[in-house]
């Protein structure tokens, strides 16, 4: 079986968890014996925006790929199986599409950059990905003649017509598209070649932007959803929305919850703390969504009772002005820290030296940081508005608004000692036991379902 | 003649209201007293008040050939007093028929057998005392909160007087032996063990409005035949149950009621079948041979141990504290402390505190007032450190992270001595700088 499937990103150059998952679910499928060829406009995150490139109006370069997967624990050689076809097909488009900016701040945005940039076509460059090795690099053009503008709107429907071409070009049984970005270049795949789609649901317009969502990315996303022949959400939480703000038949809309790569053991440097206090942590994107406020206010009512802990707020965004400015007036600055933008390294010692971790989301469609969290045998407390509190145990689950709520459980869990070496002690499991080797097969099998409905599986 | 031994195990716990650390030190009321009485006031009108009337025109139909028994707990009886004082009448009435046991147990339904010897004892003196005031009977026969039992538990029960105590018939406990016969205490063979038969009681208890189960729907000339099946040569069956089966378990809806009703009917028409007490059946039957249990069972879940309520950390973490605070409660000396102290000894607390419910969640979940178990033990110790800290005025002692320093050892006790330490280098250096 083999799947055409468009991303927005893929590792290294990720800037959300959409790549990760991304990158597990391809790994999971090519364990699954599933072939994947996948396509992503040439993208970048926000940590690296100096290197936007340009590309020619005719031209599209087009980078292809072939990914040889490694075992994950080279001891245990666990992703090995009988499959042949641990490999995987990658194919760049050059565009200039930018995940989680709205179509505002992107146009913001490309008015900033497009002065300072020659455009010049992007070079190859050697990435290791942890995992996988890059076996072949070839580079071609392919010809298009779309015109490449400062504006999101045209960006996606450009990157649709030149999925479609790819599309016309590969030979699938399955189109495969994530998130309303490709799901325009779905439904052109979908229409050059007959295959039937999927449009995975990692988000949508509701969870990032609260009730006062922009029209045209709604339209998008309901019509990539009605042309779908089936919908996948990553929790129940999604799925509602799905089928209750953009009136999907619930028929077609299955959830196939989100898993993580396992962690590495070797190579994790052991940082240990430097403070006496307790360490609390929020990490995350400093927006609306992530709810940071409600941890401030929590944080507040844990200070005015006890002295041993500390508050963190690792991160950026665009209330982290905001969250500065009010953690001043309550006056706990000096046990309230902001670290700005953590990556890599950083995040794993972040978590290396905290002892609670609290992801306080408005609305989290998933959530995947409590498990990064989880697997550092950090405690965590959720909000119950994320999709991830419908699978965890080993967590402490409360309303993102029930402040008291919160500030209880962050206090429990640095006075009450049997209670984190609970978590410590059963949380890791559970998280390493969410495997992607499995939601894959649970995509599979719709696949399944979808190409030989008579005799389903399931 | 094959006897029917029916005991009915009736209590409600004092149930602990929402209790942040914030209020620690501020708030010293920790019950939550609408969910009590309205918990209370739904399970009076769908269970108690109809069955007990039910029970009473049977006992006075059936004049001596009818007859039950009862434990009810010290804090259930204290909530009838507080919200549904009409109930204790109406157990009063059924104790006047002449037909009704009621058996010793926890004041407090309390774990009190495994926390402290010296708790258990008193908190059993203190439940005599309320069953002898109420009802004018003196209790001979003894079971423990959950029919937990052991061997050396039933040694103490002994040693208190009583001549026979009720426990779970557990398969890991019988092996091959059958519940239905009376066994003696390995230590003390004074006493005398009768075994719950789990099958037949949990046929009515858990199963009888299972629309899944295969003898839905079960009618009593069905049960009474699987009665009579048991062995010739046993004469007696024990049938063990939560008081809360008629009604609330079982719904009224599910005909629980005219099914128990039509049962006890057939049971004494029947030449061959009939009803004893627990106490009869201690003093007409001889014993077949010892019951050893070295390690304590329960009635509770697959297991039948203990792993409800001490299982997890959380668990043992809490008991331990609560049951360290034991001489203390005793040097305040104050009505206010001690009672709150046996209140947070009930069992259920520890029970909210589970983490089985993952997988026994229908049993777990019945009346519980908390989101999580974790939520449980988070209200809990708030709660638990607000009474150590009333503790610590009382009795001008100190108590060092929730254990009193008396009580301290190995490693706590050297965390004891370097923070105190610490504070005493700090208090010298002050007193250094002032003079």
């Amino acid at each position: 079986m083999r799947v055409l499937m468009f991303g927005w990103e893929f590792p290294p150059h990720i800037s959300g968890g959409l790549g990760t998952a991304c990158y597990g679910m391809t790994r999971g499928l090519a364990y699954r014996d599933v072939e994947v060829i996948f396509v992503v406009p040439k993208s970048y995150g926000d940590e690296d925006q100096s290197s936007v490139k340009l590309v020619g109006a005719s031209q599209v370069p087009v980078k292809r790929r072939t990914y040889v997967f490694t075992p994950a624990n080279p001891g245990t050689n666990e992703l090995v199986s009988s499959s042949q076809s641990l490999e995987m097909t990658y194919i760049e488009v050059g565009s200039n599409l930018l995940p989680y900016l709205s179509p505002e701040e992107f146009q913001k945005y490309t008015h900033e950059h497009l002065q300072k940039n020659e455009l010049t076509i992007q070079e190859i460059e050697q990435s290791e990905i942890a995992g996988s090795a890059v076996l072949t690099e070839v580079v071609g053009t392919l010809d298009f003649s779309g015109k490449y503008g400062s504006d999101l709107m045209q960006e996606v429907s450009n990157y649709a017509l030149v999925s479609s071409e790819i599309a016309h070009e590969q030979s699938f049984d399955i189109i495969h598209a994530h998130d309303w970005l490709t799901y325009p270049a779905g439904i052109a795949a979908k229409r050059m070649s007959g295959k039937p789609l999927v449009v995975h649901v990692h988000a949508t317009e509701f969870d990032r932007t609260g009730e006062n969502y922009n029209t045209i990315v709604y339209d998008i996303e309901k019509s990539g959803m009605e042309q779908a022949d089936l919908v996948i959400t990553v929790s129940n939480l999604t799925r509602n929305t799905v089928i209750n703000r953009y009136g999907i038949n619930p028929d077609k809309v299955v959830t196939v919850y989100n898993a993580v790569e396992p962690g590495t053991e070797n190579g994790v440097e052991t940082i240990t703390k430097s403070v006496d206090e307790k360490v609390v942590t929020f990490l995350g994107r400093i927006t609306y969504q992530k709810g940071p406020e409600y941890f401030m206010e929590a944080a507040n009512k844990v200070l005015k009772h006890s002295n041993n802990v500390r508050f963190v707020m690792a991160g950026s965004g665009d209330l982290l002005r905001k969250m500065i400015r009010y953690a001043a007036r309550l006056g706990i600055t000096e046990k309230f820290h902001f670290t700005d933008f953590l990556k890599g390294q950083d995040v794993d010692n972040m978590f290396a030296i905290s002892d609670v971790y609290v992801m306080p989301s408005v609305s989290e469609p998933f959530g995947i940081s409590p498990l990064e969290a989880m697997r550092s045998n950090v405690p965590v407390i959720i909000s119950k508005q994320s999709g991830v509190s419908e699978i965890l145990k080993y967590a402490i689950k409360i309303d993102f608004w029930d402040v008291d709520a919160m500030a209880d459980a962050i206090y429990g869990l640095i006075t009450y000692e049997s209670l984190p070496l609970m978590f410590r002690h059963y949380g890791r499991d559970e998280v390493n036991s969410l495997k992607w080797e499995n939601a894959a097969l649970q995509i599979k099998n719709q696949y399944m379902n979808l190409l030989y409905p008579s005799n389903s599986p399931l | 003649m094959k006897n029917i031994c029916l005991y009915f195990q009736v209590h409600q716990p004092f149930r602990l209201k929402r209790y942040r650390f914030f209020d620690v030190g501020k708030d010293h009321y920790y019950y939550d007293d609408y969910l009590n009485k309205h918990i209370l006031k739904k399970v009076v009108n769908r269970c108690y008040l109809p069955t007990n009337e039910l029970l009473y025109s049977l006992l006075t139909e059936f004049k001596g050939q009818f007859k039950v028994s009862f434990s009810l707990t010290g804090i259930f009886l204290d909530q009838l007093e507080l919200y549904a004082p009409e109930v204790i009448e109406s157990f009063k009435k059924l104790a006047d028929t002449g037909h009704v046991e009621f058996l010793s147990e926890t004041y407090s339904h309390s774990l009190a057998a495994l926390g402290s010897p010296e708790e258990f004892v008193a908190q059993v003196n203190l439940h005599k005392r309320k069953i002898e005031s109420l009802f004018g009977l003196t209790p001979a026969v003894f079971r423990n909160t959950e029919l937990i039992y052991s061997d050396s538990i039933g040694e103490q029960v002994s040693k208190m007087g009583y001549k026979a105590m009720l426990t779970e018939g557990a398969k890991h406990v019988l092996g091959w032996k059958s519940p239905n016969f009376l066994y003696y205490n390995v230590i003390d063979p004074r006493l005398k063990v009768l075994l719950r038969n789990y099958k037949l009681s949990d046929d009515i208890a858990w199963r009888f409005s299972n629309h899944s189960w295969s003898e839905w729907p079960l009618k009593s000339e069905t049960y009474h035949h699987w009665l009579k099946g048991t062995p010739k040569n046993e004469d007696f069956v024990n049938l063990f149950m939560d008081y809360e089966t008629f009604g609330e378990h079982q719904p009224v809806e599910s005909g629980i009621h005219q099914f128990f009703e039509h049962l006890v009917r057939l049971i004494i028409k029947d030449p061959e079948t009939g009803f004893a007490l627990p106490g009869e059946i201690a003093d007409s039957h001889q014993s077949v041979g010892p019951l050893s249990v070295p390690y304590p069972s329960s009635w509770a879940d697959e297991e039948r141990d203990l792993s409800a309520w001490l299982g997890n950390e959380m668990q043992k973490e809490a008991f331990k504290k609560l049951y360290s605070l034991h001489n203390l409660v005793i040097q305040a000396n104050d009505s206010d402390l001690s009672r709150d102290w046996r209140y947070l000894q009930a069992s259920d607390h520890f029970y909210y505190m589970s983490t089985k419910f993952f997988t026994d969640q229908s049993v777990h979940n019945y009346f519980n007032p908390y989101n999580s178990p974790y939520d449980a033990f988070i209200n809990y110790m708030n709660i638990l450190s607000d009474f150590i800290i009333r503790l610590e005025k009382k009795t001008k002692r100190i108590v060092y992270k929730g254990i009193p320093i008396e009580e301290l050892s190995g490693d706590p006790l050297n965390d004891a001595i370097s923070d105190y330490e610490g504070i005493l280098k700090v208090l010298r250096q002050k007193r250094k700088k002032i003079s």
